[in-house]
């Protein structure tokens, strides 16, 4: 039978196949961090057990670090005790270990693909549902839980059932103003958080051919929004001139062995698919979320849904209105923002700070905004300043601060107060996310700096020349 | 580590109808600080249980003693978002030994399954019954028979069969994991590894 791109990596990797059971499914490169890897070392430790490949386990720092005075200590004891776990874990295991203040620190889905760790073909794993951001390369990436963390340690292996396979194919040109983050909260907006549960997806069609590899990250980092375990795209030159000459990424004669290898990795004409959408690129507009999950996005001109339009039902809809304070039918345009915050695996990378930067270039900062912009590695942040980004920025009354999953999930200090509002280029909008009390609107960076400019929900068109 | 073993669980439930329960709700991230699994079950559900001067919230269902048991019923697409296994650490750690959804996210399906929680997933009209059942009468015993593989309400007979690989019931039944199970093939994964292209 024909094979898809997934079935092609998938079954590279089956050790074993148990009968009415699970895949013995080979991980090619493992990350980690402070937050999910410490009671997985415990486990290691309870049982005796030692590292078996510590050469395929990358470890850095991002979930609970600060993003101002990383040079200090970290006055947050817990947070101390995370971040010394993880440095003394990886240095009893002979892990590389980029901790806090080394230039290859930086937010784990980034600074994957900076360093070649990431590659055509390969299976990654990390204690982060957004490790699906890898398969913008062709690789099977997705997040696991602790137990499975220990179960790499151990023995590079996970015991997983393989996935449904469905491809979402986008049609048509995009629009002025229309990003690779409009494109995935478009595809949510239509399946829901759990269209794409038990699926795995890869993505196809012009749209993905034509962007870029940072564009091709957010997209498949949002999969996991949608309850896809993973999405992928099909590596091209694109992907192999982005790979080319990073840190970890194969040399020489091995550079041409892989290549003759990564250029198979397509999905066949006749390979059948569980399940296939198809959507109409040229209908998305810039995208905006109302309510408590990402599935609840709309295009910024539109009004909020009534409660009998949506999927989900009356009491869990009425619930999340009633904590972001909206109400059915209101415009999203000209809603008050308190905060606006730029970073994040998903929208962290150079692109995103150079869509910023675009807008705001000659405007000012709105009074009443407080603005974080966070980029997701030390590369990215040398990259701010290099391409004179950061002048700008500045010039516009806004500072850059230090690299690490900040705002995002705001276990460090970057937290948006109760009941204020964030546009936010992150993943998650559930209640509480960016703080207690916290209600995000996820957006682009177009978005977030057209609300950083005018303190409202904006239109980034309308600023655009 | 191994974990309790599961057979047949007979229990009131606690029911909590909405959809889409994340698992930031579940557990918030800023109680992810632990290096140790201790303690999670008191942060369970923390922004729905308690005000922020906490204090409880009255109208939340674990704060209403009359609904207890170790089974937790859950509405539609429960466990979606982050991976943090230690949404189902808490779930374990209050008390909780299985969850009951008409639909569940993957991932948290799948830590449940490591850690000795029972995931049952149910039909939308058998799940509207369960709920049903326990708003008629909160002591109302739900029976769940891992062997079998069926979910009863003892009080009207209504039943189910639900689905669980043949491989993860057997570790249930037994109390085993997936790292005993990897740990005794450690030399067909090494002789696989020389194989790989990377």
């Amino acid at each position: 039978m024909s094979k898809t791109l997934f079935d092609k990596v998938w079954d590279s990797h089956v050790v074993r196949k148990i009968p009415n059971g699970p895949d013995v499914f080979f991980i090619d490169r493992h990350l980690i961090h402070e937050v999910t890897s410490p009671v997985a070392f415990l486990g290691l430790k309870n049982r005796g057990l030692k590292v078996l490949y510590p050469e395929r386990t990358f470890a850095t720092a991002d979930h609970n670090t600060p993003t101002i005075n990383q040079h200090l200590p970290v006055t947050d004891p817990l947070s101390a005790k995370q971040l010394k776990a993880l440095e003394d874990n990886s240095k009893e295991h002979g892990i590389r270990h980029w901790g806090l203040g080394h230039q290859n620190n930086g937010i784990v889905h980034v600074i994957g693909p900076e360093n070649g760790i990431t590659l055509p073909g390969s299976t990654i794993v990390c204690g982060d549902s957004h490790t699906s951001t890898h398969g913008a390369f062709g690789a099977i990436a997705f997040g696991i839980g602790t137990s499975e963390v220990e179960m790499v340690l151990s023995t590079q292996c996970i015991m997983q059932a393989k996935p449904k396979k469905m491809r979402i194919n986008i049609t048509g040109k995009l629009n002025k103003a229309v990003t690779p983050k409009d494109v995935a909260l478009y595809i949510i907006s239509q399946l829901s958080t759990s269209g794409a549960t038990g699926y795995f997806v890869e993505y196809a069609g012009t749209i993905f051919e034509n962007m870029s590899m940072e564009g091709r990250m957010t997209v498949c980092n949002l999969s996991i929004e949608m309850g896809a375990r993973g999405g992928m795209i099909a590596p091209d030159e694109k992907t192999f001139e982005y790979v080319k000459g990073r840190t970890f990424a194969p040399k020489g004669t091995d550079w041409d062995k892989a290549m003759s290898y990564w250029k198979t990795l397509k999905t066949e004409d006749d390979a059948v698919f569980d399940k296939e959408l198809t959507f109409d690129g040229s209908t998305i507009e810039p995208m905006i979320t109302y309510g408590t999950n990402p599935g609840m996005g709309i295009g910024i001109s539109q009004h909020i849904p009534k409660a009998d339009k949506v999927q989900a039902g009356n009491a869990t809809y009425e619930k999340s209105l009633k904590y972001m304070g909206y109400a059915e039918d209101d415009e999203m345009i000209g809603k008050k923002i308190d905060f606006v915050f730029v970073g994040s695996c998903t929208n962290g990378r150079i692109e995103d700070f150079r869509a910023f930067a675009s807008i705001v270039k000659g405007k000012k900062k709105a009074d009443d905004v407080t603005v974080w912009l966070v980029p997701g590695s030390h590369v990215v942040e040398d990259q701010i300043k290099e391409e004179g980004i950061l002048d700008i920025i500045t010039e516009a009354g806004f500072s850059l601060r230090q690299p690490g999953c900040s705002a995002c999930l705001a276990m460090n200090d970057d937290k948006v107060p109760a009941g204020k509002y964030a546009v936010s280029t992150s993943n998650r909008n559930f209640e509480g996310r960016q703080g207690p009390g916290a209600r995000t609107l996820l957006a682009s960076p177009l978005v977030a700096a057209a609300a950083a400019i005018t303190g409202v929900v904006t239109d980034p068109r309308t600023l655009m020349n | 580590m191994a974990y309790d073993k599961f057979n047949i669980l007979k229990s009131a439930a606690v029911p909590l109808p909405l959809e889409n329960v994340d698992t930031d709700q579940i557990i918030p991230a800023r109680f992810l600080k632990a290096t140790e699994r201790i303690g999670f079950g008191d942060n369970l559900f923390r922004d729905w249980r308690y005000n922020s001067d906490d204090t409880l919230k009255e109208g939340f269902v674990l704060n209403n003693p009359i609904y207890k048991g170790k089974i937790l019923i859950g509405g539609k697409n429960f466990g979606s978002g982050s991976s943090r296994e230690h949404a189902a650490w808490a779930v374990y750690d209050y008390g909780f030994r299985c969850v009951v959804s008409s639909f569940f996210a993957d991932i948290f399906k799948n830590n449940c399954l490591n850690i000795g929680v029972l995931p049952v997933q149910v039909s939308s009209a058998f799940s509207e019954q369960l709920f049903n059942a326990v708003y008629n009468d909160p002591e109302t015993e739900i029976e769940i028979d891992l062997p079998t593989q069926t979910i009863t309400i003892l009080s009207t007979g209504a039943q189910e069969f639900f689905d669980i690989d043949a491989y993860k019931k057997e570790n249930m039944l037994n109390g085993f994991d997936d790292i005993d199970y990897l740990q005794n093939i450690k030399s067909e994964i090494q002789e696989f590894a020389k194989g790989l292209p990377l």
